[in-house]
């Protein structure tokens, strides 16, 4: 899979506060989340963000609560993907769960800008940044990861299973 | 090479006799827990699934505290999804009035055992890791395919021993402890380790000041944190429960990912100032930092033993002037004891607000919510910016101790400085 899109660059331990902070865990509808997204981090950033953008960040991105609005206002904002230096480990699992792409790409973290266009391919395990041309490796996911990319999510993967035990008897 | 605790926990819930850091497993899951917050998804995506009932309705665990009583409409809302299915499949479910927050609920329940694997949608849940269980927190989808399935699976993290020499000071506690060590290895130090808390100091530990510790393993990035088992362990546990359980120790030549010694006996109370955990210094090294708000609470410094340390020191004293001091005990029986005990009376004679049992103010939800350019020095957790209500506020975080002391001196104080 290649993902093509705008980079918003952000620094080091962005926490699930800041991208959505709890005062708006009222509710679990994807569109009202958006509305807030990264607010405490940048209060503008929902009004600015556009469909298909990729968020760039630093060190232990997702860190504190486990959440799943976080990820999941960051990918109903329209964000394609996240790139960052590292993950929190609740965060990187419950991206991979909904379908919000998470790629480790240390050094193209540390050479890419707000603006900046980079392409990500999944496959080759690489981030190809579009204005300085040059491209990084990515961390690749284990196969057991990539098998609940290809159903679409954890609990398609799970649906496929329960229909296989219901149909086992 | 021998295994560490948290291998061999990991091992049995798989049916395995051995296994390798970094392999992933599929292990059983011998208690799933959700709040009001996470659980409204969880429901929502087990729901996709087309069956009738969770894997086990007792294995399976609904706790309302972070917007309860609840604060809104909205909030009201996701209780009532989440207290309607937790009835419709008789699973566990603690009502306000009758429990408290969660991770000082379920031990006191005696749903926490050594042996265990424990999975919960809140990021805390690695508190259990206290009563030497495998114990943490993952997001709201994972929980409902472990409300369906009975298992979930891990990438067998690796471990890192912490081991704490010397003799701990008066005035220093487990938050103390946890929060020096954030402070000497950052918030991603443990990054998708567990860390093991060993050494003569955590021996003589107790089970409250562990609790607190295992509690913040995760703002330092930690899969979990955990303690053997003792004789602490084993008396704790003898007052809320009859069932049998499996302790488990880690192998002389079990395989760390490092070893971490850290000698205490010159440690002094801490502080984490805005806006990260690791932030950490000696409380009577802060000068001159006035506060606006104390928080004495949350599911780290919620307990009876927190609520004591408070009263010692503001029994015969007055919170200052302009300070509001919020103290939240743990849970309904935290709040009993600490009422039989005259704890509530000292509170309320020093001018402070004892509440109901929530989380209320630790996330910023309600009870506490800080405003533009306010400071608070809280024994909770967190103190990103913006956790605790305005982005431009600031949280202090620190222990019950450094806690009480400020709300007296209306700024940030160590205990000793109180005379």
């Amino acid at each position: 899979m290649i993902i093509r899109g705008r980079v918003w660059k952000f620094g080091d331990n962005i926490d699930t506060d800041v991208i959505i902070p709890a005062r708006y865990l009222v509710t679990i509808d994807p569109k009202e989340l958006a509305q807030h997204v990264m607010e405490d981090i940048d209060p503008e950033f929902a009004g600015k963000v556009q469909p298909g953008d990729i968020i760039v960040a630093g060190r232990n991105f997702g860190c504190g609560s486990s959440r799943e609005h976080a990820p999941i206002a960051i990918k109903a904002a329209g964000v394609q993907a996240v790139v960052a230096q590292s993950f929190a480990r609740i965060f990187f699992r419950n991206a991979i769960n909904i379908g919000l792409p998470v790629v480790e790409a240390p050094e193209a973290v540390a050479e890419t800008e707000t603006g900046d266009v980079i392409e990500i391919d999944t496959d080759a395990g690489t981030v190809r940044n579009t204005r300085t041309g040059k491209t990084y490796q990515s961390t690749q996911y284990d196969e057991f990861i990539q098998q609940i990319i290809r159903a679409g999510g954890l609990m398609q993967a799970v649906a496929e299973r329960v229909k296989a035990r219901q149909q086992a008897g | 090479m021998g295994m560490t605790m948290s291998d061999k926990i990991l091992a049995r819930a798989a049916g395995r006799r051995t296994v390798e850091p970094g392999e992933i497993i599929e292990v059983a899951v011998d208690l799933v827990m959700t709040n009001d917050i996470t659980a409204p998804l969880s429901i929502a995506e087990f729901k996709k699934l087309g069956l009738e009932r969770v894997f086990d309705p007792q294995k399976v665990v609904f706790v309302p505290d972070h917007f309860v009583p609840a604060k809104d409409i909205k909030a009201a809302e996701q209780s009532k999804i989440m207290r309607e299915f937790a009835l419709a499949q008789g699973a566990i479910y603690f009502e306000i009035g009758r429990a408290g927050i969660e991770h000082v609920v379920l031990p006191e329940n005696g749903l926490t055992l050594p042996g265990q694997v424990i999975i919960g949608a809140d990021s805390h849940t690695c508190t259990y890791g206290a009563f030497n269980c495998f114990a943490t927190g993952m997001g709201s989808t994972d929980i409902a395919a472990a409300m369906a399935l009975g298992t979930t699976w891990v990438r067998v993290p690796p471990t890192i021993k912490f081991v704490y020499t010397g003799t701990l000071p008066p005035d220093v506690g487990g938050k103390d402890l946890i929060l020096y060590t954030i402070g000497q290895i950052g918030v991603d130090g443990a990054l998708y380790a567990v860390m093991e808390f060993t050494g003569e100091v955590i021996d003589n530990l107790p089970m409250d000041d562990r609790i607190a510790m295992a509690n913040m393993a995760i703002e330092a990035g930690a899969k979990t944190g955990i303690f053997g088992f003792d004789e602490k362990t084993r008396e704790w546990l003898a007052r809320v429960t009859d069932k049998p359980y499996e302790p488990v120790d880690s192998d002389p030549d079990a395989r760390y990912q490092q070893v971490i010694e850290l000698d205490v006996s010159n440690l002094r109370p801490l502080v984490a100032l805005p806006h990260l955990p690791s932030n950490v210094y000696p409380a009577d090294e802060i000068e001159d930092m006035p506060i606006d708000q104390v928080v004495i609470g949350s599911c780290t410094n919620g307990r009876l033993s927190d609520l004591r340390i408070a009263a010692e020191i503001l029994k015969g004293r007055q919170v200052h002037p302009r300070v509001r001091c919020i103290i939240v005990p743990g849970s309904q029986e935290v709040a009993k004891q600490a009422t039989r005990e005259g704890l509530a009376d000292i509170f309320l004679e020093a001018g402070a607000v004892f509440s109901t049992s929530t989380c209320g103010p630790c996330l910023g939800g309600y009870m506490g919510v800080l405003a533009k350019g306010e400071r608070c020095v809280s024994t909770t957790n967190r103190n990103f910016r913006g956790r605790m209500g305005h982005r431009e506020a600031e949280i202090i975080l620190a222990g019950p101790a450094v806690a009480a002391a400020s709300a007296v001196l209306g700024r940030v104080a160590s205990p000793a400085q109180l005379n």
